[in-house]
């Protein structure tokens, strides 16, 4: 799914008046709400998410993806409308971490690998791409241009098992009551 | 080794180095509001644990609340649903809760300084970006999304990498009309909406030092607008003066214990940033953003910026952006009509904020096409606010006061600016219907919004203010 445009805040992917829920549900709902929908909530046509042509599990934005605030609803909402890896050339700080913290995987590739990305999908909307995360690899299938991308050990090994920061900091509690006793 | 004051602050709250993972980083003080916390305290229950710390978190409820009759019952099913949590859960686990109508109440960044919660040398935390306020005390204050407010809450600690470090400097003396508002817009259009991603800020020199705690907190407030995590600045006596007799400050002996580990704070001559910018105090103008985002911002007396020379995303990322605020490139901002004005929030919501736009509004009249809402950031500022004479002085110049919260700063109350409209802004971002849907933003100091509120068009507000 291509959003070729730059700086997509974080009020862009959810907008405030939806961070009214108290449960991490339904948020893709209103995924990029005022760029999908008009006021009336019928789907604005010229939107990516509301063509036909365009599908799939992988996000692709422009550079600077996420900046704004640090809701985690919006790392939910992209998580909750199906995707599972988004790519840009930059993304924010804040809503990196969210990601990796919910399952969904931020790969940062080059700006020019970026560019290649976009042209496959206007050349062909149907173009696919495969991320291997154990190989750190980003590749259009149809060319098979290849891209690596970094990733934290800590955080690749909690994503290929399941595993999150709360569990490990729980674990820690006697270091950390230890620490703090210092 | 020469170490920087983020080092230092940082280093000393490492509980554990994960190999080729984050740091486990220990925090000071945790803040909570009522919309990124019940998914938190939501995953507790799930997990059956208990906050570890509840004396190190303290709530209040800001970005939902109206500011009006707020004695009565939030007529917002949703909205108060979740200040209702927030008292729930701060109940349940032991928190410190400062509700709304009561002393204490307010935005999050703003009660947090005002009370003495916010002091050198710690680590502090809050699930809103705009947590960098408190690194105007010298201390390493950033935003956390929801999971990390779980952390928090279960284990006093969060798992990050080290960011790097920026400084910069602006050296020389601000102009008059000129605010720590204006800095920050010209910093962030100098350096862009992600030239900070990945560092913290340390800013110094002269224009930083002169300013005042207040215009402290609106600079380190804007950081994360630049990308970064946070800003920060070296505590010194413009600090400590500020903080003495707060309430949760430490009195007496215990004050004079802190306040020698606090003059310790700062970085050590030749310490090394990884980036750093300087800027010259002179070339800054008071500052108006035409686009949208915070790093579209310029002087305002200038023009918006020629296309001439962008390509690609860059210039359809410039066009949509223009064509949302409907304004063309060449136009000069100077003498645009405009519908709103907002005074508040956790960037200029504070005291200082309100006198300075109530010194400048003084004999004055609002222009009749305006709407103006002036929203004080706490409790404590509307006090201030009565206390000092101010609400007079603006209601003579056609001004009323409302009550504290976030209000149309991201308009997730009932203070939404309409579709198409203009509102001259002093909050933090001019995103795409950020203050209500289809609303255009135009950020500027209080000084710039006031000048606006009583021409009704965008004004250099030098050409009102008296010799």
């Amino acid at each position: 799914m291509p959003l070729p445009i730059e700086n997509v805040d974080t009020d862009q992917i959810i907008p405030a008046r939806f961070l009214k829920a108290v449960e991490r549900k339904g948020f893709g709902d209103n995924l990029f709400r005022d760029w999908r929908y008009n006021a009336d909530g019928s789907p604005k046509a010229d939107f990516p998410l509301n063509m036909e042509k365009y599908s799939g599990r992988i996000l692709v934005g422009g550079k600077n993806f996420g900046s704004g605030s640090s809701r985690e609803h919006a790392a939910w909402a992209v998580y909750d409308y199906g995707f599972r890896v988004v790519v840009s050339s930059f993304f924010a700080d804040i809503f990196k971490g969210n990601a990796l913290n919910n399952g969904l995987l931020p790969v940062v590739v080059s700006p020019g690998f970026l560019k290649k990305i976009f042209d496959a999908i206007e050349k062909n909307p149907e173009a696919t791409f495969t991320v291997n995360l154990e190989k750190q690899t980003f590749i259009i299938d149809q060319t098979n241009e290849t891209e690596s991308f970094e990733i934290n050990p800590y955080k690749k090994h909690c994503l290929q098992n399941g595993l999150d920061d709360i569990d490990f900091l729980v674990e820690m509690k006697d270091e950390i009551a230890a620490f703090e006793a210092k | 080794m020469q170490k920087t004051l983020f080092d230092k602050i940082w280093d000393a709250h490492v509980v554990k180095q994960v190999e080729a993972g984050p740091d486990v980083l220990y925090i000071d003080r945790h803040l909570i509001h009522e919309v990124t916390s019940p998914v938190a305290f939501l995953g507790l229950k799930t997990r059956r644990l208990k906050v570890f710390r509840p004396d190190k978190t303290t709530a209040t409820p800001d970005h939902n609340v109206p500011t009006v009759d707020q004695h009565l019952s939030i007529k917002d099913e949703l909205s108060r649903h979740q200040v209702e949590m927030l008292k729930r859960n701060c109940e349940e686990h032991g928190i410190i809760h400062y509700g709304l109508g009561t002393e204490g109440h307010g935005v999050v960044h703003i009660i947090g300084p005002e009370m003495g919660l916010t002091q050198p040398g710690m680590t502090i935390v809050c699930g809103d970006s705009h947590t960098s306020t408190h690194g105007a005390f010298g201390a390493i204050a950033f935003g956390i999304g929801t999971s990390e407010v779980e952390m928090v809450l279960a284990s006093q600690c969060i798992m990050q990498p080290k960011p790097k470090k920026m400084r910069i400097t602006v050296n020389g003396q601000l102009g008059k009309g000129v605010t720590a508002k204006d800095i920050a817009l010209y910093i962030i259009s100098k350096i862009s909406t992600s030239g900070g991603t990945g560092h913290f800020i340390e800013y110094a020199g002269a224009a930083i030092t002169n300013l005042t705690m207040e215009g402290r907190m609106t600079l380190c407030n804007l950081s994360i607008e630049s990308g970064a995590r946070g800003g920060m600045i070296a505590p010194d006596e413009t600090t400590f003066n500020y903080m003495k007799g707060r309430k949760y400050v430490p009195q007496g002996s215990e004050w004079d214990k802190a306040l020698a580990k606090w003059n310790e704070l700062k970085s050590d001559e030749g310490a090394v940033f990884d980036t750093d910018y300087t800027f010259d105090a002179a070339d800054i103008e008071p500052m108006i953003t035409y686009g949208t985002n915070p790093g579209m911002g310029i002087g305002v007396t200038q023009n918006i910026p020629e296309t001439k020379g962008m390509e690609g995303t860059d210039k359809v990322t410039y066009e949509k952006s223009l064509s949302y605020m409907g304004y063309a490139p060449g136009e000069k901002m100077a003498g645009k009509a405009i519908d709103f004005v907002f005074l508040g929030s956790c960037t200029n919501g504070r005291i200082e904020d309100f006198r300075e736009f109530a010194r400048f509004v003084k004999g004055k009249k609002k222009a009749p096409n305006v709407t103006a809402w002036l929203v004080p950031g706490s409790k404590q500022v509307e006090n201030q606010i009565r206390a000092e004479g101010l609400v007079e002085i603006l209601e003579a110049a056609g001004f009323e006061l409302r009550q504290p919260g976030c209000s149309a700063c991201l308009a997730m109350n009932d203070d939404k600016i309409p579709t198409g409209k203009y509102s001259v802004s002093t909050s933090n971002r001019n995103f795409e219907g950020r203050q209500g849907p289809g609303a255009r933003t135009l950020l500027a100091s209080p000084i710039t919004a006031a000048a606006a509120a009583v021409t009704g068009v965008i004004t250099d507000p030098r050409e009102l203010l008296a010799p």
